[in-house]
């Protein structure tokens, strides 16, 4: 019985903070989220740390995939034809967080070089990045300002959301405020 | 009771009215940060014998979560609340009622990192310890306890761990004592820091510790385990493997053998801008490694053993995938993606691309011990395996060939083929002739205009075992970035019993609105990985109405 009041106080508890949060977002109080800290391996092997993950003060996307999910791979080769305009135009740069586990982490590197992406690519073998950013489901991406906070996310993928994508990326690089 | 509440309700009032100086009150807030996520599926069930869909008592049956993390600098504390009212069909039934298995502290401070409560790790690979979560898989086995990173110096990283596992709404019955040290030699010594060969070394070592008091054997109660692994990388190349050792542990999954276990992972992978070829093998021998010797299935795993095979989402040929053998499997895989560029000969307006990917799994050698123990005998050392000597029996193939390329700025298309062959005796214990089956899979997009798009994925899947061959037809609508149309059917023609050449017809909505996305699929659902309007996660066999409403803050 008192587990379950615990539990539920706890539910409304997480819910209330959901609707405090947006409140308190709009009035200023609590400030945005920033890139959680999370040691990540890149796909030659060093480890960065993903607070330090920064672009000069240009927009960064970050986009959570997987070899294994069609939507991403699409979402993600989609980008790479029109990347080098969008890098041209607003400065931004796109960092492709892999969720894959050891299952398929090995294809990881061939998917990414044989699919021609220029991205920045981080290996998440055991969903910790995922976790901290609080990925439910994939593709889920996100939009960083030049301050390193978090103004914009989004999960799955249609053909044309990535149209959407770069309007939200052109304001952020003029400073604009996004919804 | 009451006096608790009372003084609780006086510690608030006292909290809230004591009189902060607002600038601190203001940093601290501007410092912390909440965020979070929500995922409830529900499901309306249909009784469905033909295909399998039991008869639900409750009618509706549904799983959710809220996640919440809490940060403010080098602090961090979260938990995650978890509804199964009833857990729905295909989860295991001790997932059941309301709880909050998942709570943890941590704060980073002089290079450490200490994490309170519940963790996930992975030392290395996984192959002998893997702590990790899937919530549509229904799969959670968190270390309740303590996890301590502490960095001494740049590259070097330490971990030590101590605690239980999450089992469902309960923990283990063993505890689990573990460390692993990794060293990225490049970044250890600054002059090598922009050298192009990188060198990077790890170990670690495991224990559990579970009580016994076995009438007929000594069973151990301390079994440890440890592991070594290196990952070298030379410009386009990179190699990495990795050795684990475990000592006799007796269990339900080994039939109480004496054998120590051992597996070895090994990757390379070659790749330039363009092309790219893999070649990963993987050798296990007895190493399932649990903090209960009787536990069964995927309950209370300490390591991981990876399946190197194709995975795949479309719905035909995922019918058939390869699950770990813990007792004992030889894997490899091979892979190659390639394009040609745009504007070439063979790459078109926007470039072509082909991968091809091969893998196969083997059973172990396995020899008597001597001439009169038979192979796996309880309480014995079980069986003799020499390492280079590959089973004779096929446990698994799968080949696939894969096309795709953009035709025009309207028209897209993904061809692919699938060879597998599937072992049924050893991967589902069941004595049936194994399955072949060849799979063609078209998957077209055509661009109506920007937002507008239509989707195609045409499935045929050839075998004359198992329940015969199907057919596979689905057309999606979307309008970019929120809304989603589709209709499907899967026939299964070919199915040997003519009553079960069923046809199994779906349809789905999906409506995404920045980070919150609401589903509603009806229809019949074969068990199997389904890639719906645009995301992809686990479903078991069922008919009915489905609802998913997913969230993150």
């Amino acid at each position: 019985m008192k587990t379950i009041f615990l539990s539920i106080s706890l539910f409304f508890l997480s819910l209330s903070l959901l609707f405090a949060q947006e409140n308190n977002q709009a009035n200023g109080v609590l400030g945005l989220k920033k890139i959680p800290s999370v040691e990540l391996k890149t796909l030659d092997g060093k480890t960065i740390n993903t607070a330090d993950i920064s672009n000069n003060g240009k927009p960064i996307i970050i986009s959570f995939w997987a070899t294994w999910c069609k939507p991403c791979v699409n979402e993600l080769t989609t980008i790479a034809d029109v990347y080098p305009d969008w890098q041209k135009e607003t400065g931004v740069k796109l960092i492709a967080v892999s969720i894959d586990d050891m299952k398929t982490s090995g294809n990881v590197k061939t998917t990414v070089n044989g699919k021609n992406w220029d991205y920045e690519v981080l290996l998440d073998v055991n969903s910790e990045f995922k976790r901290a950013m609080n990925v439910n489901l994939v593709p889920h991406t996100f939009v960083i300002n030049g301050n390193g906070e978090i103004v914009w996310q989004h999960t799955s993928f249609s053909q044309g959301s990535e149209l959407t994508l770069i309007d939200i990326v052109r304001k952020v690089a003029k400073g604009e405020k996004v919804n | 009771m009451k006096h608790r509440y009372f003084l609780l309700f006086v510690v608030l009032c006292l909290f809230f009215s004591i009189n902060l100086n607002a600038q601190v009150v203001d940093k601290f807030l501007q410092n912390s940060h909440i965020s979070g996520d929500f995922e409830f599926d529900g499901m309306y069930y249909n009784k469905d014998s033909l295909i399998g869909a039991p008869d639900v008592p409750q009618k509706a049956l549904m799983n959710s979560f809220v996640n919440v993390n809490y940060t403010n600098g080098p602090f961090a504390a979260g938990f995650r609340f978890e509804n199964y009212l009833y857990g729905l069909e295909g989860y295991d039934p001790r997932y059941k009622g309301v709880g909050v298995p998942y709570k943890y502290i941590s704060f980073e401070k002089d290079k450490f990192t200490v994490t309170v409560g519940n963790s996930y790790d992975q030392f290395g690979s996984g192959l002998i310890y893997r702590s990790w979560q899937d919530f549509s898989l229904g799969y959670d086995n968190s270390l309740n306890g303590l996890n301590v990173k502490f960095r001494p110096w740049k590259g070097i990283t330490l971990k030590g761990i101590w605690g239980l596992q999450r089992f469902y709404f309960a923990l283990s019955p063993g505890v689990i004592r573990g460390g692993d040290a990794e060293f990225s030699i490049n970044d250890i010594f600054t002059k090598l820091n922009n050298k192009n060969l990188r060198v990077t070394v790890g170990g670690s070592f495991v224990s559990k510790y579970q009580d016994a008091s076995d009438p007929v054997y000594t069973l151990p109660k301390n079994v440890c385990s440890y592991a070594g692994r290196a990952s070298i990388s030379y410009k386009n190349f990179s190699i990495n493997g990795e050795y684990a050792h475990k000592i006799n542990d007796p269990s339900a999954i080994n039939n109480r053998i004496y054998k120590p276990g051992e597996a070895t992972l090994i990757q390379a992978t070659y790749a330039k801008k363009g092309m790219g070829f893999y070649l990963a093998a993987i050798r296990t021998d007895n190493m399932s490694y649990k903090t209960d010797r009787d536990a069964s299935g995927s309950d209370l795993n300490i390591n991981y053993i990876p399946a190197i095979t194709k995975q795949t989402t479309y719905s035909l040929p995922a019918m058939y995938p390869y699950a770990t053998q813990p007792n004992g499997e030889f894997g490899v895989q091979a892979q190659t993606i390639f394009s040609f560029k745009r504007k070439s000969a063979l790459g078109g307006k926007y470039g072509t691309f082909f991968s091809i990917t091969y893998s196969q799994y083997n059973n172990i050698d396995k020899q008597k011990i001597n001439d009169v123990t038979p192979i796996d005998s309880t309480g014995t050392l079980g069986y003799k395996s020499d390492f280079f000597k590959i089973g004779k029996e096929v446990n698994y193939q799968n080949f696939n060939i894969e096309f795709s390329k953009k035709f025009t700025h309207t028209f897209k298309m993904i061809l692919s083929y699938f060879y597998i062959n599937y072992n049924t005796k050893v991967i589902e214990g069941h004595d049936l002739p194994n399955i072949y089956s060849h799979t063609g899979v078209a998957d077209l997009t055509f661009n109506i205009n920007d937002k507008n798009s239509i989707r195609t994925e045409l499935q045929y899947m050839y075998t004359t075992q198992g329940d015969g061959s199907w057919a596979y037809a689905m057309v999606e609508y979307t309008i970019a970035p929120k809304w989603f149309f589709s209709l499907s059917d899967q026939y299964n023609y070919g199915n040997p019993v003519t009553a079960k050449q069923i046809h199994y017809f779906g349809v789905a909505t999906a409506y995404a609105i920045g980070s919150t996305r609401i589903s509603l699929n009806y229809g019949r659902q074969r068990a199997g990985i389904f890639c719906v309007g645009g995301v992809c996660r686990f479903v078991p066999a069922a008919n009915g109405l489905t609802l998913t409403l997913t969230s993150s803050f």
